[in-house]
């Protein structure tokens, strides 16, 4: 029952049993905060308008997805691919491949509910595919072969004319409509994209616990005594590839439906990189640090050109604050964003504890 | 000896292992020479030797780890010379290590329940274990036979040096054993722990063989029947427990002639 609860918190013997599991199995209802950024996330429409609903919010929450994949990889498994916004790309084409676009010699017009599980279906068998390279190696050499995926992917996109439109990409691509209801609208497609990241989230929380989680984590701190317990490290590695990738690939589904467009801009090897930078900037212990991550790299981008602009800057520098900020939080906490916080809380723990026993003294 | 021979006459003929001709060359250094082993169903055989006799090679080849240069490895009549290691786990084989490989982020609880599905199925079930899980059940068994319940919740990494090398022992001891490969449990441990140790060995079950390395003589005789010398990379000599502690060539080679 106490399967890896290891990672957080002990919980206080005298809670009864169930709610005790429970507790272990989902930390996070036991944290007011969460309930509350639960809470506002839910009810945000009511608050906020369209432009920070779509460009803000939901752009968070998509790069969110993707960065989670990263993060499933890297902090369970120890493997960081730099492919996963390449997935995303793939997912986001095949949507825009199978399905229908301004581009209609390239389309092949399939309504959404086949093409995005085509898509899904897909990506999620290229990330195998390049998940099942990528564990021959170790370490440095992981990050070498899936940037070269990835950067092969970009070239690729941008000389095939046949299938990726070259540069130009597929532009117009269609989003759903159904049971009345235009899901690309700002408020609906605002909820369509909270309710995968929240799935994808909890997912990766309670796959973390699962065997298959716990064993992937064995496979990360000494894979040689996991080999010696029975278990076939690298295909547990290219399951977790395939698991990363699927949801790499809904990340890349929501993108090319939230932009309605495609071209290899959105699979560059920057971008690659903007995905890394996002897990290591929010953390990339605990499925929660992608999406601070995130929203730090969103609220950059958008605003830091005002902000420099006021200053008298250049306003295309705020690739150079983002670079500061990535370099101070490195430097400063190797968990990220959700480390330093943490931290801060023991801190403030400490000394509360402290004042304390003064008192009592 | 007649407690050995009822015990063997348990687990029926033939080798549980059988090394021929073994040998493993570390770039131009013979780590293992031509080393050719049986041992029986439910034997149970110490393997003594100084240091960079191969002893720990010999244990590294035997389960895959890294595998032999040339000859061959049979495991119940099976030939497992070119298998992975996990392979040859999951028909029965375990091992425990000399520096305690253990994962010291998870609680010893998870280390365990690992290594029950690790000889399992379904080692990619997605889904959490429930109440009634059997591999769960056998966890819980498990940590009790190594004297850990107390400590199941505990990171590995806050438990003391004699508890993680019990913890050792209960993962070579997960799911249907057929043969062990023990080396130095003994490493660190104090006297009470030492004797712990030995009962859990005795009290293993009679079809299960072992092979243990152990620099203690006081632990090593007494849990085997047969003892199997190395020195430089080499079968040096082979023998009951008694022939070898008296023998001048051991005590000499070995004991440094001090011992009594």
């Amino acid at each position: 029952m106490s399967l890896l609860q290891s990672t957080q918190f002990r919980p206080d013997p005298t809670t009864p049993t169930t709610r005790r599991a429970l507790i272990r199995a989902w930390p996070e209802f036991q944290n007011p905060v969460a309930w509350l950024v639960a809470l506002i996330l839910v009810i945000m429409p009511l608050i906020a308008n369209g432009f920070f609903l779509i460009e803000i919010f939901a752009t968070t929450l998509i790069l969110g997805i993707i960065a989670l994949s990263l993060m499933f990889l890297a902090g369970y498994g120890g493997m960081v691919s730099l492919m996963q916004l390449t997935i995303a790309g793939f997912a986001g084409y095949m949507v825009a491949v199978f399905g229908v676009s301004g581009n209609a010699n390239i389309s092949l017009g399939w309504p959404w509910w086949l093409a995005t599980p085509m898509a899904l279906a897909l990506a999620t068998l290229f990330g195998t595919l390049g998940g099942a390279l990528a564990v021959r190696t170790e370490g440095i050499y992981t990050i070498m072969i899936t940037l070269a995926i990835g950067a092969a992917f970009y070239y690729f996109t941008n000389q095939n004319w046949a299938i990726f439109n070259g540069h130009t990409g597929i532009n117009t691509v269609a989003t759903p409509h159904f049971w009345g209801v235009d899901w690309r609208a700002d408020i609906a497609f605002y909820y369509v994209t909270l309710g995968v990241a929240a799935i994808c989230y909890f997912a990766v929380q309670y796959v973390s616990r699962a065997p298959f989680g716990l064993a992937l984590q064995g496979v990360r701190d000494n894979s040689r005594r996991m080999a010696a317990l029975g278990f076939n490290p690298n295909a547990h590695r290219i399951a977790a590839y395939a698991f990363a990738a699927f949801i790499a690939a809904l990340g890349g589904v929501l993108q090319v439906w939230n932009y309605r467009q495609i071209s290899p801009g959105s699979v560059s090897v920057g971008a690659c990189i903007d995905v890394l930078i996002i897990a290591v900037v929010g953390g990339i212990t605990r499925p929660i640090g992608p999406f601070i991550g995130a929203l730090i790299f969103v609220l950059l981008r958008t605003f830091a050109l005002d902000v420099l602009i006021k200053f008298g800057l250049d306003g295309n520098r705020f690739r150079l604050l983002i670079g500061l900020g990535f370099l101070a939080i490195v430097f400063w906490s190797s968990d990220g964003v959700i480390g330093l916080w943490e931290r801060w809380r023991r801190r403030s723990a400490s000394s509360t504890q402290r004042s304390d026993g003064g008192r009592h003294g | 000896m007649d407690s050995v021979a009822q015990r063997l006459s348990v687990v029926g003929a033939g080798a549980a292992l059988e090394l021929r001709g073994v040998t493993r060359l570390f770039g131009a250094l013979a780590a293992l020479t031509d080393v050719t082993i049986t041992v029986r169903p439910g034997e149970r055989r110490a393997v003594l030797g100084s240091n960079g006799a191969g002893k720990t090679t010999l244990f590294n080849c035997i389960t895959g780890d890294f595998p032999p240069s040339s000859g061959t490895i049979r495991f119940f009549g099976e030939d497992i010379t070119q298998f992975p290691p996990y392979e040859r786990i999951r028909r029965g084989l375990r091992r425990t290590y000399q520096i305690s490989a253990l994962f010291p982020g998870l609680t010893v609880q998870d280390n365990v329940y690992l290594a029950c599905r690790g000889v399992s199925r379904s080692r990619f079930s997605l889904l959490r274990p429930g109440q009634n899980d059997a591999l769960m059940h056998a966890t819980e068994t498990l940590v009790q036979a190594v004297h850990l319940a107390g400590v199941k919740d505990q990171r590995v990494a806050e438990l003391a040096h004699g508890q993680q090398r019990q913890l050792e022992i209960a993962l070579a001891l997960a799911g249907a054993p057929r043969f062990i490969l023990f080396d130095e449990p003994a490493a660190g441990l104090s006297p009470t722990e030492r004797r712990e140790l030995i009962e859990i060995l005795t009290s293993l079950p009679a079809h299960i063989g072992y092979i243990i390395i152990e620099h203690d003589m006081d632990v090593a005789l007494r849990v085997v029947e047969s003892v199997t010398m190395m020195h430089n990379g080499r079968i040096f000599k082979e023998g009951l427990p008694r022939e070898i502690e008296s023998d001048p060539e051991v005590q000499q080679l070995y004991l440094g002639g001090g011992h009594e």
